[in-house]
């Protein structure tokens, strides 16, 4: 059955190779079809991969690495990407299937445009499925297959781990289809504003899931790990982060691009490098040069190969864009005072911000070449991405504000002002009122200052209430976005800076105050799962004539020999009680538990923030109805 | 307004922006940036001083875990070197620490040369061991 799998890759690299080759040569019908035989070969080839994990075929080495018998369906399944070889094939599955989505649904009246766009894509699938099979193959049999599987690392049993992984595919791949379009525009040396349009749905089609991929992924983080963060400026989540700032300026600039014809050669750089940091990314989570907390498959000599590719494909890019680069003029005349010019901007502010996570990420790698080791955490990005983000952040209603080309009415002197005097009024009840630190202070300010401009922007256009409904889905998509990134703001320092922690030691039937909340030890009690067994603590907290049961667990995974941490979550409208169990003491004092208990204010709205970005760029990309 | 002239602002205002945010981020990198001390290294050093702020590694000596007044514990850190760092720790263990586990803390040294860690990192899982850690011989454990 594998074999089979194994032979289908094999199809899928023919395939891909046919396809880059015809595609370059311009044959626009044939590299179509190649792209589509492409994924339906890849796609059997994983489909034996998931098969072997669901019949824990333990005559594959994959299966036999990282599964068991006795984990649950769901976690055979999504296990298949749980691991270093599985995640490949995906990627690879995904790369061919942007390649067919690209064939199927790219309808310009450039055939030659679409054909190179389709080669560059098979390329890309080529160099994925040669390290699939050459480096990364997960279809290698046993010799003598084992009686039970390794299992599968228990930090990852979790339902998230069947839709997050696939959605960070989605969006870092579907940057590999942008940066095809990209190339095949450079090779023509026409980046115009039939060029944008593509790649604008295209962009999008890759944010969107990137977007949610993320945010799955730090929610999963916040209730697997047990310390209470959502995001820990870990080198794998910067590595996701920076592909989603690019994407984030490349979203914007493309829109210039379609619309005006103008930033064309910008946005064509952006585009190759939003998928470069796609690659970089993939390279620092793989090669596992840089600690992380996170759990995720790690092979160090493998990485050096994604550096490879990256040079190869990012560098042949690159040059591609030097030469091109000159020639690539045009688009309607713009002054500084203008939504081009607060875009070009608020774009060059965002890449210096990404630069500097950047610079924190691999810093470590750098003094590590010249002999030190040294680690970077939070306090460095809070001092340089953070103010340097909000001062995008803040300039951000004045680009919607002002009208392409030239604009009338107020100067920024006057949104300063008026950003100022929001800034006074939050300070002095931040400061004077609620006794808030500075950061959060300035983010309730930047928040209010995004939702408020985004309800202004509405209500500009419509004029009157009753055309607010009848605006184009674009704008209500644009302006729900940008509130999602004010109610991102207000949860993201609120939580940051007011999170309460507090470790206790408790003795069955002890109580202790947490923010508020009087927490009682009633019980500790052995429990017992299809793969696992836990000790399970009942948290009994109240809080005036509210009660809250919690009972977090601590269990440990025999097959894998690992324990590990369930936490218990109680919303409420002011924020979550969240209890971690830690381990069972004997003290001089007696015999305790330790837990570490949390309440962290607004959470959900960072979470309702980022579904608002997800839906409100989802929206822009439904096309305009035609009126009859 | 002529190209040239936009050209010049737009690399102008890149280029102080660039500017500021290289300023900015080799200010915080020289206040945040964590060194990293095995036992080893902190003895090459002459020892720390009051407020050493940093990252301590190396791996849990069996027996040296102690458990104080409600949540507090103490235990020793060593390496392949004679030397040791004691470090204090008020809060939760992570899963995987236990005795000869490989250990990352974070924190400050107090006067008496005693680790007063904020944090604590263990290894993941079977395969994985501390980057900081590699090459380092732990105890049988």
């Amino acid at each position: 059955m594998i074999e089979l799998g194994h032979f289908a890759a094999f199809l899928a690299l023919g395939a891909a190779l046919a396809q880059g080759w015809f595609g370059l040569r311009g044959q626009r019908d044939l590299a179509g079809q190649m792209a589509l035989v492409s994924c339906a070969t890849m796609a059997i080839g994983f489909a034996t991969i998931i098969v072997a994990f669901a019949r824990s075929d333990f005559s594959v080495a994959l299966v036999a690495n990282h599964s068991h018998t006795l984990k649950p369906f769901l976690y055979k399944i999504a296990g298949t990407w749980g691991n270093h070889e599985g995640s490949m094939a995906l990627w690879c599955l995904v790369t061919t299937a942007f390649g067919a989505a690209g064939a199927w649904l790219m309808r310009t009246d450039r055939p030659l445009f679409e054909a190179r766009a389709l080669g560059v894509q098979g390329l890309i699938g080529v160099g994925a499925l040669v390290y699939l099979l050459f480096a990364s193959s997960p279809f290698t049999r046993l010799d003598v297959p084992p009686l039970q599987g390794a299992s599968l690392n228990p930090l990852l049993q979790d339902p998230a781990l069947a839709i997050h992984p696939p959605l960070l595919y989605l969006g870092y791949v579907g940057y590999s289809f942008v940066f095809a379009l990209a190339a095949a525009g450079l090779i023509e040396g026409r980046i115009d504003q039939t060029w944008a349009k593509v790649a604008r749905g295209w962009s999008m089609a890759a944010f969107v899931p990137l977007t949610i991929g993320i945010m799955l992924g730090s929610y999963w983080a916040y209730y697997e790990l047990g310390w209470g963060g959502w995001w820990f400026w870990d080198p794998v989540e910067n590595a996701s982060f920076m592909p989603w700032l690019i994407g984030a300026a490349l979203l914007h600039s493309v829109i210039v691009t379609e619309k005006r014809g103008s930033f064309a050669a910008w946005t064509a750089l952006l585009a190759v490098l939003a998928f470069c940091f796609s690659i970089l990314g993939a390279f620092l989570v793989r090669s596992g040069i840089l600690t992380s907390v996170h759990a995720f498959a790690v092979d160090p000599m493998r990485g050096s190969f994604l550096l490879a590719g990256l040079c190869i494909y990012g560098g042949a890019a690159l040059v591609l864009f030097a030469f091109r680069a000159p020639s690539i003029t045009g688009g309607a005349a713009w002054a500084l005072k203008s939504r081009e010019g607060a875009l070009m901007a608020n774009n060059i502010v965002v890449i210096v911000a990404t630069l500097t996570v950047l610079l924190g990420t691999l810093f470590p790698l750098m003094a590590e070449a010249a002999g030190w080791q040294m680690s970077v955490g939070e306090p460095y990005f809070n001092l340089t991405f953070a103010p340097i983000m909000t001062l995008a952040l803040i300039m951000l209603p004045v680009v919607q504000a002002w009208s392409w080309g030239h604009a009338e009415g107020r100067g920024w002197v006057q949104w300063a002002a008026a950003f100022a005097g929001i800034m006074a009024v939050v300070g002095v009840f931040g400061f004077g009122v609620w006794d808030l630190r500075t950061g959060a202070v300035i983010g309730i300010a930047v928040g209010i200052w995004l939702i408020a401009g985004a309800g202004i922007e509405l209500w500009r256009r419509a004029k009157t209430p009753g055309r607010l409904f009848r605006l184009p889905l674009r704008v209500w998509g644009m302006s729900l976005a940008h509130a999602g990134i004010g109610i991102f703001m207000f949860g993201a320092v609120i939580e940051t800076t007011e999170r309460f922690e507090r470790t206790l030691a408790l003795s069955t039937g002890e109580s202790a105050e947490v923010a508020g909340w009087t927490v009682t030890l009633n019980s500790v009690r052995s429990i017992e799962g299809p793969n696992w067994y836990a000790d399970e603590a009942a948290l009994v907290a109240t809080r005036g004539d509210e009660e809250a049961m919690l009972s977090p667990q601590k269990r440990f995974y025999p097959a894998a020999r690992m324990p590990t941490t369930e936490t218990a979550i109680h919303k409420t409208p002011s924020g979550d009680l969240y209890a971690a169990l830690g381990d069972f003491r004997r003290t001089e004092t007696g015999q305790v538990w330790t837990f570490r208990v949390y309440f962290n204010p607004l959470i959900d709205l960072i979470y309702i923030g980022v579904i608002l970005i997800s839906l409100g760029a989802a929206m822009t990309m439904i096309p305009r109805r035609r009126r009859a | 307004m002529r190209a040239r002239t936009r050209r010049l602002w737009t690399v102008g205002v890149a280029a102080v922006l660039i500017v500021a945010a290289a300023l900015l981020a080799i200010f915080a990198l020289r206040l945040n940036a964590d060194l990293f001390y095995t036992p080893e290294k902190l003895a090459e050093r002459g020892g720390p001083e009051l407020g050493l702020s940093g990252k301590v590694g190396g791996f849990v000596e069996p027996g040296s875990i102690t458990f104080g007044e409600g949540a507090e514990m103490t235990f020793r850190v060593i390496d392949d070197s004679p030397h040791v760092i004691v470090v204090r720790y008020e809060g939760v263990t992570p899963d995987l620490f236990r005795e000869a586990s490989g250990v990352v803390a974070t924190g400050t040294f107090d006067g008496e040369g005693v680790f007063e860690a904020t944090n604590l990192l263990a290894k993941h899982d079977e395969n994985y061991v501390p980057r900081e850690l590699k090459g380092i011989e732990g105890p049988a454990s």
